[in-house]
């Protein structure tokens, strides 16, 4: 009896748009530490899903994430990184890039964060390069899916923040 | 907010009076690029460069702004400055040349040779290099450079829109002739 195959859980049918509660994750930051989503509800959060560790070029999105962290540290925002990469590899590669903010691995099941926010690419087995800036409430305020080969540089991301804290203001 | 799915990053800081300029302020083309002097994907940009700005003579105006990725790359932001100090004293582009020349020496006594080769006032050179005197004109650039959607050294901006794609002379010099403006009267 022939039966439709049960669908993957999120393919890349698209990200998670503004309003979207976050989904929650825990994730190991390092080998022996992990971080919660819930954990830094109360401030900005900018999730930065990108597709792998040591890309060929300098300032690398990750690398430019960390010269403008004082930028997003401006507005209260935690910077975390997301891949499928292992935890040993992140320690490595945050290491050699002396990144001062955490790159999480998705990596067990493999991208099932990056598959609950719509930003997972199964053709490659990678994460799509996906913005998210997830508001004090934990609710998705904007978010933004680049071409996988074009790093989006910040622009698009500070001027969430920026609108962030006029809200808060308001 | 709406989720953005197409954005055209683009230099939002015009080229103007503050600018390190080659090239005449009517060109019908213009290449601004976001460079750190000590990346090496920025020095082989440098070559380059220079040959679209021998193709494309007077068509062409190119602009240079600092974008030093000082986590990475512990000379960078002395470097800069440094371009900056001798900009002070009406010899930018030489320092620049130089700098990229010499990317395998950018320490403090190798910049202050570059400024005796180039017959600086030491001393001012020297005092401004050590107070960072244009830190804040080089954090300027960088920061039109992150609003303007840089995402790396190089960045190239031609007339005016990010440059995402190959950046060897020839596909440089056809974005730019392909995007120029054609001068009315």
């Amino acid at each position: 009896m022939a039966t439709d195959p049960a669908p993957l859980p999120q393919q890349s049918r698209g990200i998670l748009t503004p309003k979207t509660p976050a989904p929650n994750f825990t994730l190991n930051a390092t080998p022996d530490q992990k971080v919660s989503l819930s954990d830094l509800r109360g401030k900005p959060v900018v999730l930065a899903f990108y597709p792998a560790d040591w890309s060929p070029v300098c300032g690398d999105q990750m690398a430019l994430y960390n010269e403008i962290l004082p930028e997003f540290h401006r507005h209260q925002a935690t910077l975390i990184g997301i891949s499928v990469d292992g935890a040993w590899c992140h320690a490595a590669f945050a290491a050699n890039r002396k990144l001062h903010f955490p790159v999480l691995s998705d990596f067990e099941p493999k991208g099932a964060v990056a598959r609950a926010y719509g930003a997972y690419r199964p053709i490659d087995g990678t994460t799509e390069r996906a913005l998210f800036v997830i508001d004090e409430q934990g609710l998705i305020y904007w978010s933004y899916l680049s071409p996988v080969g074009v790093n989006p540089g910040a622009d698009g991301i500070l001027e969430a923040l920026e609108s962030l804290s006029k809200r808060r203001v308001a | 907010m709406t989720t953005g799915q197409s954005r055209v990053a683009r230099l939002v800081l015009p080229v103007g009076e503050r600018d390190h300029v080659q090239g005449p302020s009517d060109a019908q083309a213009t290449l601004v690029e976001y460079g750190d002097y000590e990346c090496p994907f920025c020095g082989q940009a440098y070559p380059i460069i220079k040959a679209v700005q021998r193709h494309l003579g007077r068509r062409l105006r190119f602009v240079f702004r600092n974008f030093p990725l000082a986590e990475m790359h512990p000379h960078a932001l002395k470097a800069a400055i440094a371009a900056e100090a001798a900009g002070a004293q009406g010899q930018f582009w030489p320092m620049h040349d130089l700098l990229y020349e010499n990317q395998d020496a950018l320490d403090e006594r190798s910049l202050t040779r570059y400024a005796e080769s180039l017959r600086l006032d030491l001393e001012r050179f020297r005092s401004e290099l050590r107070a960072e005197t244009y830190a804040s004109r080089v954090q300027e650039d960088f920061m039109s450079g992150v609003r303007s959607g840089v995402n790396g050294t190089p960045t190239m901006f031609v007339n005016g829109v990010r440059h995402d794609g190959p950046w060897d002379a020839e596909s440089l010099t056809e974005a730019l002739i392909a995007t120029a403006h054609t001068r009315t009267g």
